[in-house]
């Protein structure tokens, strides 16, 4: 980065620090960090989403939705996370490439399945090999959120479900009294009221996101994990900057940036608390 | 955000130029010199230069991925690239599994590392090697207690932190660590040949880029270029075609 950094060995110790944390592969570490906040942000909302469309799917009339949003909270919820991030984007990698296989290429009658290979024409590859290296990335992120998501989803639905449970029966049937629908319940009497019942629960479970976005490791994402190690680990003087094991001071950033996300997120649910009258 | 998810997956499947010249080329990053990522965030090192130049000579468009040693097959196999290009030597127990060209490497010397005081023979003591690697089987098969890990380079922490006695990995590997280790490790006992060399692993549904790769193998044998490159990375000493 700076002009004096083509020949690290010469340098002050200061100096050489300068140009090490500031390389290429320093760089790609600090813009994972950004990845931690976009997958947040990203997450937080579409889980909302879904797990306010799963409560309400819990207390519909039609048997099937119920059944449906039931299984899906509660299946889950009960699996732990690492299985579920291991088997949703392998899954849904597949079923998206085998479909694209039926698609585009019905001429080919043999399976995709091949003793151990999983083989869809290549028109059929979902990116397709020749897309760049970022297309890539992109899909494999999104397919992260996507896992993020349903997990998050389930648990967002569970409390929502409470939610609107603790709203004051008597409201709902003065509701009906006045002669107002099923929706206008919704959107005039239960939604606006459960935010204060949801809270303490959709709080914690923001904080659990926050914790779990790691995982990200596990899906082969080169998130912030994955730089800590690879950058932290021993290098030779085949490196421009050879260093000793130094993975224990970049875990260490982690930790102090998950410490200060938390910090930052319990203050500023603490406030939103507070406009609700409801101290958490 | 949905929207943008679903018209992404939609134009993913509408939007399909015809390339079929990209090949995906699928590598640890981890096991200097023969594949880091360095200090520009970049894949390097001899597989990079090798796999480059194959590529040139068949006039193929190759583009690089990092992959995790452990998960470096079943993701070969279910198609998230198409050449493994790992310093992985060809068994047969991995050749049933997938397939290999030819081998670009001749086999090469692995050796055991112990630290600078430890005088015991360490293939009868605790052992560390990484997961699925030749070593690993090998240290299984001498009797001595094997720990695996995840990277080489935490095999090498284990034994600067007295976890285990030795590391075995290869040779190439392990000799700039322990020139560079100011007398805290050595090598100990003899240097064991196993594996059948070095060479990419292959779908074995995917015949037709094997048979290129090959070519592509031989014609830099042929010229010595291939030669060179070895020297280049493991130095003069490095066994050659």
């Amino acid at each position: 980065m700076f002009e004096f950094c083509s020949d690290p060995s010469t340098l002050s110790t200061f100096d050489w620090f300068s140009c090490y944390l500031t390389n290429g592969k320093h760089i790609q570490f600090y813009k994972s960090f950004g990845l931690i906040i976009l997958l947040l942000v990203l997450t937080a909302p579409l889980a909302l989403m879904l797990g306010l469309a799963a409560a309400v799917a819990i207390k519909s009339n039609f048997f099937l939705l119920r059944l449906i949003s039931k299984t899906y909270a509660n299946i889950v919820r009960g699996i732990p996370d690492i299985i579920f991030f291991l088997f949703i984007p392998i899954t849904i990698d597949q079923l998206i490439e085998f479909t694209r296989h039926k698609i585009k290429c019905p001429e080919i009658i043999d399976s995709v399945w091949q003793g151990n290979d999983f083989i869809v024409c290549s028109v059929a590859k979902l990116p397709l090999s020749s897309s760049p290296q970022w297309i890539h990335d992109m899909y494999g992120f999104s397919l992260a959120i996507l896992s993020f998501t349903i997990v998050y989803g389930a648990f967002a639905a569970n409390t929502f479900h409470g939610a609107i449970n603790s709203v004051p029966r008597s409201q709902i049937d003065t509701g009906k009294a006045f002669g107002m629908n099923k929706k206008q319940i919704y959107f005039s009497i239960i939604f606006p009221q459960m935010w204060r019942y949801a809270l303490p629960g959709l709080s914690n479970l923001w904080m659990l996101l926050i914790k779990s976005t790691p995982l990200l490791f596990l899906l082969g994402i080169q998130d912030i994990v994955f730089w800590a190690r690879e950058i932290g680990g021993s290098k030779t003087s085949i490196f421009q900057y050879p260093h000793p094991d130094w993975r224990v001071w970049y875990f260490l950033s982690l930790l102090v940036f998950y410490l200060l996300l938390t910090k930052i997120s319990e203050i500023a649910l603490n406030r939103v608390s507070k406009k609700l009258y409801l101290p958490i | 955000m949905k929207k943008i998810l679903l018209s992404a997956i939609l134009l993913g499947f509408i939007y399909s130029p015809v390339n079929a010249d990209t090949v995906r080329m699928g590598t640890e990053g981890a096991y200097p010199p023969y594949n880091f990522i360095n200090d520009n965030g970049e894949i390097d090192g001899f597989e990079r230069d090798l796999g480059d130049e194959l590529c040139d000579r068949a006039g193929l468009d190759c583009e690089w991925v990092q992959n995790d040693w452990d998960s470096i097959i079943p993701n070969l196999v279910s198609g998230n690239y198409d050449t493994i290009i790992a310093g992985m030597s060809i068994t047969d127990e991995r050749d049933e599994v997938i397939d290999f060209t030819q081998d670009y490497l001749p086999p090469d010397p692995s050796a055991y590392i112990t630290t600078g005081d430890g005088n015991k023979a360490a293939y009868i003591g605790v052992v560390a090697a990484q997961t699925s690697t030749i070593q690993a089987s090998h240290v299984a098969e001498s009797g001595a207690i094997l720990v695996e890990f995840a990277t080489p380079d935490e095999t090498i922490s284990a034994l600067r932190n007295g976890e285990v006695e030795a590391v075995m990995a290869d040779k190439a590997f392990l000799a700039p660590i322990v020139a560079e280790s100011n007398g805290d490790f050595k090598f100990i006992g003899k240097d064991v040949f196993i594996g059948g060399g070095v060479g990419m692993g292959i779908r074995e549904s995917d015949s037709d880029l094997k048979d290129t790769f090959n070519a592509a193998i031989d014609s830099m044998k042929d010229d010595g270029s291939l030669n060179d490159l070895i020297k280049k990375w493991f130095g003069e000493d490095a066994s050659i075609y």
